[in-house]
Formats: structure tokens, sequence, C-alpha cells
């Protein structure tokens, strides 16, 4: 029914564009997509991925469509849903190549599946401008992958935006140097909580209490309890999207007192504010967006009229932005020449929803919102690198 | 073991011409038809050991994915140490060791309790490597090397040949004739002086040594290794389907359903692209109810008809 | 003393999780892999319900009971049965009730995309300190455990004193003499297992107010359900109660006292080292 409803929409966006452009020829581009629509990470897939892809192609139709060396193409797009699996993901993305000769490929969705499939994407030469892959190995990656793109960041930027996020906090006396922290244990977790261990104990932190939990864990009251005898000022989660509601939850029913929330993936997730509601107030999470951006607030309408839901306030836009980045570089080089179009992407800066992105020599996105912070209802970045509209962090008041 | 006869030689040279012309598909076929015999090759060699086993023992094993993850674990963590062509003995060898523990331990357990074991054993291993990943602070692991698709490819077409040389040498063997009878009746087997349970443990080291060895050609495939895409669930499960779709009673039964299997898949997955898990499960409810006995049984029994209209019956 | 009470808490959602699949596997003979998607789906009409209309979930069972029943029941008749009739031996049906449940298993989680899409769905209800003995605990957890003592104890008495319980019970112990002695074998174990898809998505309605449930994640309880079920033993409402209470007290133990990231690798320990000593389970009959 969505689907159809979409269809509909783009034939109007379509039709009010060839009104305005009857001289233009129309000619139908496929677009590849392939990202989890079951498994493990469909969850997480169809609430950052899936919506965004409607979202773009829509709004590129609606401006009468691609215009690429004095053509313009309708897009449309072939979905592949590759069940959470490596293999089906590669399988997918030769299949859209070969087969249906699609001359966009759009990225996979989440680190493992991203990297996966980075040999293929390089073998065809296609651009690969990842937009939910967090790594620190960009440099290697883009060494030996030379096409491939990291826009969401890595693991130690991230953690060093939260230690200074808390220590501001605790300069500001509104905590003190008593830390919580959790992760969960899987690649994510893992990688951030070593990160983050030794950076907080150079900052001044002492780790009050610290735990690892397995990914799929029923019951982490266990852990909450723990946490709250340790009586810590600030407590950290590196967590995944059914624990982080688990974590939230068990903090408000044993009512922890700390100055300082933070838990990662999901915190930006209408769903989070769409259950703690109020609870949310003053809880920090991994991403952010400048909310109160004028680019960012017309992107969540447009996301909420064309797919009927809200996007997120951290990997949404990061998605969207980098399917501008493709298409302003596909249009800009005026062919689908793969290597030219390379080459664009990274000797030039794109204007994006979440402002300008410009590659470094490593393929990499040096600038983007590590730490945001839901005040009024709106999960606002409170720090970045290098991002503009920040908020200023604010202390984290009794559950309610 | 017997000499062999001219239709033993004349099979196996048959059998060296398929694999032949099938290992000419990287220069037939483009890249995405390699990357279906990719499929197709690896699901073979995993169907047709675990039908080795379970097709004898009608014991249904779901371990195949924990074997598997730990082969791409030994590609992973081994890589960074060791020359790639080290790893994949080092990796079977791991793989029939573990399978011989695991077989020493609950082969005594009969046929229920011995699948939701082998389900159980490869959360185990998943937590077992999680945990001490976490422990050591190793990151998610990443496999960055030249190996190509078609390397892949041929590396599982050879241990695919190797597994059904395997099969064939065991069906000649005194094994093989132990584990008919077993297989038969197990208390008969007993009383005639069969140790059921060694024979069962030998047999049950391969599809755990296959499985890992699968697991270690792939892990380059991957690039980024981590517990939760290593360990999936749903490939043991893919392996006991494919494998009863084809038939467990033949060596090639495995073969008949890995592949229309996986072009169905295929097909499912290009045109129906958002009911996918729908229409799978369909079609897997239409292959149990109008093929009980896989493939196998439904060329068997064309093969009876036919027999019986030309009045040899 | 957390301990104790926390551990008996999620022993208590174990229960509602692994009951069901009791009733199916341990009396109609049915290994059903879908179990899990049952109880995804009796989570998400909770789900709707409440953000829906603001009705309660401890009310919302009393519509998912029945109509759970009612599908569970057409599922046995339409797709199950025929392999009932046409197996030869135990081993035979428990085969294709694999193959099926699992093709089940996929139509189930096709249908819950189709419908409600692949995001995760979380509400909040009852989410509030209860304080137990100078302790506090989710209003929620507390309610799902009060709530399957009451479905455990109820199955139990029915089980042990009706007329129904008892044919039920008979059919799981012999089928072949239950025959014998008049029963309808067939009407049944459709009932058993009709019974079992209720009391599933009644456990998946309870547990949805504190776990976060997407479209996929059902067969992560079928695995939880099945290690539960065999270690109690496959059939006995005993035996699922006390391996879902000695199961979460054990992970709560290891998480507070070890480690939390070995409380599921301890589980599985347990469920192997009770396997190996007791192959049929804590209270199961040996297999003949």
């Amino acid at each position: 029914m969505k689907r159809r409803t979409f269809t509909r929409l783009a034939a109007l966006a379509l039709a009010a564009g060839v009104a305005g452009t009857p001289a233009i020829a129309q000619e139908v581009l496929k677009v590849g997509a392939v990202a989890p629509k079951t498994g493990p990470l469909a969850g997480g897939a169809a609430v950052s991925y899936w919506p965004n892809v409607k979202l773009w192609i829509s709004d590129v139709n609606g401006r009468g469509g691609l215009k690429v060396g004095g053509k313009t193409y309708k897009l449309e797009a072939i979905e592949y849903d590759d069940q959470t699996n490596p293999g089906e993901t590669i399988k997918a993305v030769q299949r859209l190549v070969d087969q249906d000769k699609a001359k966009i490929v759009l990225p996979p969705y989440s680190t493992g599946l991203n990297l996966a499939a980075a040999p293929i994407y390089a073998r065809y030469g296609l651009p690969m401008i990842t937009s939910t892959a967090t790594t620190d190995k960009a440099d290697a990656l883009s060494a030996q992958f030379p096409n491939v793109f990291i826009t969401l960041g890595g693991a130690k930027p991230v953690v060093q935006g939260v230690v200074d996020t808390m220590v501001k906090l605790r300069d500001r006396g509104d905590i003190g140097k008593k830390l919580a922290m959790v992760n969960v244990a899987d690649a994510f977790g893992i990688e951030l909580m070593n990160e983050a261990k030794p950076a907080f104990k150079k900052a001044g932190f002492d780790l009050v209490y610290e735990t690892s939990y397995p990914l799929g864990t029923q019951d982490l009251s266990p852990v909450m309890k723990a946490a709250k005898a340790a009586a810590p000022d600030a407590f950290i989660a590196w967590s995944y999207p059914p624990d982080t509601f688990a974590l939230t939850e068990q903090a408000i029913v044993e009512d922890l007192k700390v100055g300082a929330f933070f838990t990662a993936v999901a915190t930006a997730f209408p769903a989070y504010a769409g259950r703690f509601r109020t609870g949310v107030e003053g809880v920090l999470g991994i991403g952010g967006v400048n909310a109160d951006g004028e680019a960012f607030k017309t992107y969540a309408k447009r996301h909420e009229e064309v797919t009927g839901a809200k996007p997120d306030y951290w990997a949404s836009a990061m998605v969207y932005s980098s399917f501008q980045v493709l298409e302003k570089s596909i249009e800009a080089v005026g062919s689908f020449d793969n290597a030219a179009i390379i080459k664009h992407i990274k000797a030039n800066s794109f204007d994006t929803v979440i402002g300008p992105i410009k590659f470094d020599q490593h393929n990499n996105n040096p600038s983007f919102w590590t730490v945001g912070q839901w005040q009024g209802g709106v999960f606002k970045g409170v720090a970045s690198t290098g991002r503009d509209g920040a908020v200023d962090v604010k202390k984290k008041a009794a559950w309610k | 073991m017997s000499a062999l006869s001219s239709r033993d030689w004349g099979n196996l040279s048959l059998c060296a011409i398929a694999l032949a012309i099938a290992a000419c598909l990287p220069w037939t076929a483009g890249a995405y038809g390699l990357s279906i015999g990719v499929t197709i090759a690896m699901y073979t060699a995993l169907a047709t050991s675990w039908a080795l086993f379970s097709g004898p023992t009608h014991y249904i094993s779901l371990a195949s994915a924990a074997f598997f993850g730990v082969g791409t674990y030994v590609t992973g963590i081994g890589i960074q140490y060791l020359p790639y062509w080290t790893l994949l003995p080092i990796a079977g060898v791991a793989g029939a060791v573990m399978a011989a523990l695991v077989g020493l331990a609950t082969l005594r357990l009969s046929g229920v309790y011995f699948v939701i074991f082998t389900l159980g054993l490869a959360e185990f291993v998943r937590q077992i490597i999680t945990w001490s990943q976490n422990i050591s602070g190793t990151k998610g692991i990443y496999v960055l090397t030249s190996i190509g698709e078609m390397h892949i490819y041929w590396q599982l077409l050879g241990l695919a040949a190797l597994v059904w040389l395997l099969g064939w040498l065991i069906g000649r063997s005194r094994l093989g004739f132990a584990l008919r009878i077993i297989g038969d009746d197990e208390a008969v087997a007993r009383h005639s002086g069969i140790d059921t349970a060694r024979a069962k443990i030998l047999l049950f080291m391969v599809p755990g040594a296959v499985a890992a060895i699968t697991g270690a050609v792939l892990a380059p495939r991957y690039v980024y290794i981590e517990p939760s895409l290593a360990f999936s669930p749903m490939l043991s499960f893919q392996v006991v389907i494919m494998a009863l779709l084809g038939g467990t009673g033949r060596l090639w039964g495995p073969l008949v359903g890995v592949i229309p299997f996986t072009f169905l898949w295929e097909a499912i997955s290009v045109s129906f692209p958002n009911q996918t898990t729908l229409l799978l499960g369909v079609c897997f409810l239409v292959i149990v109810y109008l093929l009980p006995k896989g493939f196998v049984g439904l060329i068997d029994l064309a093969n009876k008809r036919m027999r019986s209209a030309e009045g040899y019956v | 003393m957390d301990i104790l009470i926390t551990g008996l808490l999620l022993g208590g959602t174990y229960a509602l999780i692994a009951m069901g699949l009791n009733l199916q596997y341990g009396m109609a003979r049915i290994m059903n892999l879908a179990n899990g998607e049952m109880l995804v789906a009796g989570g998400f009409v909770a789900f709707w319900f409440w953000t829906g209309s603001q009705i309660s979930p401890l009310l919302t069972v009393f519509v998912v009971a029945p109509v759970a029943f009612l599908l569970n029941w057409l599922i046995y008749l339409i797709f199950l049965r025929p392999l009932v009739k046409r197996a030869k031996s135990r081993g035979q049906l428990e085969v294709d009730s694999i193959l099926t449940t699992f093709g089940l298993s996929f139509v189930a989680v096709g249908l819950m995309l189709a419908f409600f899409g692949g995001d995760y769905f979380s509400y909040s209800y009852l989410s509030e300190p209860v304080h137990i003995l100078g302790d506090t605990y989710g209003a929620n957890r507390v309610a799902a455990f009060l709530a399957a003592v009451v479905i455990c104890g109820l199955l139990w008495l029915w089980l042990n004193r009706s007329r129904a319980g008892m044919t039920i019970r008979a059919i799981s112990v012999a089928p072949e003499s239950a025959r014998l002695v008049g029963i309808d074998v067939r009407r049944t174990a459709a009932l058993a297992f009709a019974l079992g898809g209720a009391v599933t998505a009644t456990g998946g309605a309870l547990i949805s107010t504190f776990l976060t449930l997407d479209a996929s994640t059902g067969v992560i309880f079928t695995l939880k359900a099945l290690v539960i079920v065999i270690m109690g033993g496959v059939g006995d409402v005993r035996g699922t109660i006390v391996a879902a209470l000695l199961l979460g007290l054990l992970e709560t133990f290891v998480a507070r006292l070890v480690d939390p990231g070995l409380t599921l690798a301890a589980a599985y320990l347990l469920f192997v080292v009770i396997l190996l000593f007791r192959p049929q389970g804590l209270f199961g009959r040996p297999t003949t």
C-alpha cells in the first residue's frame, strides 16, 4: 500500500516536472539498492536506509529527473533484500550490474555488509559512498579500494566527542568524575569500549563500573542494578538498538540518578522518544544533526511527507546526503563514467542536508556529528568534528 | 577394498569431465554467473558432507554454522601471521577436532536432542568467541587480500570434488558397510560387533572439517568478519533444507537439491524483492508436500516407471 | 536476594516463552520452528492496541489468546495433519515438521513484514518501579511473572485434573494405547497444538511490554524455547517451569557475579551438561 501511494506521488511529481519542462525527453534509469529487509539488521535499515532510497528517488524525479549530459532520466529503484547476509549482498550487487544493468548502485547498509561488498564495488569501479559504516581503517580501505568513501566516521572521533562532552559537564560542575561504562559484546561495542577506556582515564575520570553483555541479552536489569550500586555520576553504554531501549527502561525503573546518561545506536531513533516520551529529555546519544538548521528541517518534513515516517537524527540524514553527493557528481560529470565520477567526488565539496561534505585524501569525510542530546523532544547535535549548529549540552535531569 | 570395475572407471571419468567443465565457469559466465557458481559450490560441499553423515545415521545436525564460523575465524586471525594456503588445512583440522569432541559428548543422545544440541553449539561457540574478543580487545577482523571470486570458486569446487571422492571411498570401505548396517538397525550393528559410536564420530568429523574449510575459503570474500555474520544460524538450516530437498540417500542427491534451490532463491529475490521471505516460505511448503523424498525420490520413481513401462518389472 | 528475585522474574519470562512450545512439541509431536513468530505476532497485537487506543496489554491477551487458538487450530488442520497422516515413523514426522514449520516461519515473517513493516516496535507500559523486599523491579516484569504463574498453574491443573487434559497427556505418553482406549488422537493433538499457540501468543503480548521486538526476531525466541523445553523434558509442564526458572537464575547469577558477557554461554553450558547427564531432560522419561 505504501508502495502504491509512493508510486502515485512519484507519478504526480513527475507529471509536474514534465509539465514544467516539456521539451526534455524522459528516459528511465535504474537505480539499484541492496540492504536488509529481513534478518538481524532489518529493524535499523527500515528506519535509516529504505525510507531514504524512496525519498531521494521521489525528490530527484520531483525536480524533473536526473540530468546527465543533456538527457533527463526518470529514476526507478530496484530494491533487493540481502537478508543481513554478506554473501547475498555481493550476489545482489552483481545481479544489479550484470543482469539489471543498473547504472547507479547505492551503498549497502551497516559496517559489515558495506565492507563485504567493497571488493565487488571496486571490481565494477562503482563509486561507493558509504553512509552507515563506521571504521577507523579508512586509510587501509581507501588504499585497497579507492572507490570507497566513508562519511559516518570512526570510533576514535566518536569517543573523543563523548569524552569532550563529559569533560565539559564535569568542568561546569554538573557531574563528578565517577563513570559507569558498559558495552554490547559485538564488534561495534568492543571497538568503542577499547577506545573509550584509556581516553576517559586520560581525561581524569574514574571508571567505577564497567562490563559487557552479549548481543541479545533478554534481561539487562542485573547490569543496571550493578551500575547503580557503584553510584556513578555519569552512565555510558556502547549499545545496539534492542539493548539501548532495555538499558534506558531499566535506568528509569531503577531511577538511576546521573548527571549524564549516554546510549549509542537507536538513541536518535524517533521510536526512542516515542517509547520514553518525556523521559528522554537530556539523554545523550551517538550521532546528532543540526536539528535547528533549515536544511535538516525541510529534509525531515519531506521525509515524513513522502515515506510516512520521521527520519532518525543521525544516520538518516547521512544516508540521504551520500545519495546527494552521488547525484550531484553524476550531473556535474555529465555521463556515467564511474572513474570520472569518483575523481569528481574526491576533488569537490558538496552541499547536502547535513551541510557541506568534502572528503580528505583518504576518502574520509572528516566532519560528522558524534554526540547528540534530546532537548525539548528533538535530538540535537552537541558535539561534532567540525559541523555547524551544535547546541550547548545540558545536565540530565531526573527521569520523568 | 575391491578392484574398480569398468563401470566405476566410466563413472569416475564422467565425473572428472563434468568437473573440468564446471571449472571453466569463470571464463564462460559473467561475474554474476560466477557468484551464483560460488553459492552452488559452497552449498554443494556443505550439503554433500552433511548428507554423508546424516544420510546413514539419520541424525539431523544443525552445527554447520558453528564449524563454518570457526573456519572463517581461522582465516581471519591466521591471515596476519601465516600464509593463506596453510590456513585451509588448519581450519579442516580444527573443524574435525571440534566435531570429534562434540561427537564424543553427544552422539549417544537420540535424534531430536542431538538436533537441538548442535543448534546450541553454534550459539555457544559464537558467545565464547565474542566474549574472548571482548576480553582481549580484538576489534572486528579485516581480511584484506587479493583473492578474487574465481579463486574462491575453484577452491570450493575442489573441496566439493574431494567430498565426493571421500564419500565414494567411504561407500566402498568397511566403514561404509558398517554405516549402512547402523542406518538399517543400530541394535543389529552393535550385536554384530560394530563399534557404532566410533563409526559415527569418525563420520561426523567429515562435515565438521568440510564446513570449517568452507568458512576459511569464504573469509576473504566477507572482508570484515564479525560473529553475528560468521555464525549466522540460517546457514545451518539452508544446508539441511538443500540436502533434504535433493535427498540424502545418494552421493549426488544434495547436488540436485542445491542447484534448483539456488536458482529458485535467485528467481524469487529478483522478481519479488519485497516479498522474498514470504515466497521462499511458500516454496518451501510446496517442496515438503509435493516432494517428500527429495528429488532423488522423484528421479528414482521416474526410473521405476520407465522401467516398468519397458516391461522389465 | 535481589539476584534471586531478578532471576525468578527472568525465569518467569522464559516459562512464558517456552510453555507453548512444550505443548506443541510434547503433546502434539510437532517441533514448531514457527513458534517465535507466533510470539512476535502476539507482541505486535499488544503494541498495536496500546499505541492505537491505549488498551492495556493485560487486557489485550483476552483477544490475542482466542484468535491465536483459532489460527493455530487452522494451521494444524491445513498444514500439519497431512504430515501426521503420511508419516510412517516418529523420525519421519520430525523431519517433515521441522521443514514445514521452518517454511511457515518464513511465511509468517514475510506476512508480518508486509503488514507491519520492518521497524522496531516498542512501547512503554508499566515501566515503573515496584519495591519488593527493599529492592526495585520493573512493574511490567513482575506483571509478566505473575501472569506466567497463573498460566502455568492453570495449565498444570487442567492437564492433571480435567478429562480433556488427561487425554492430552495420554497421547503424549502413549499415542498407540490412547487410541485403544477410545481417545480421538487427531482431535486431541490439534487441541494441544492450538492451545500451545494461544499460550505462546499470550506470552508474546506480555513480554512485549519490556522487550523490543521486530518482525525478524522470532527465531531468537524459538531457540530459547527449544533449549528450555528439551532441558526440562519434552511433554512435561513441571520440567519446563523448572528449566525456565533454573535458566533465569543461572543467567542472572552469572551476569551479576561472574561476567554479563558470559550469560548466554553459561546458559548453553547448562543445557549441554543437563543433556549429557540426563539425555531425556530433567523430568523426561527415558526414550526407549
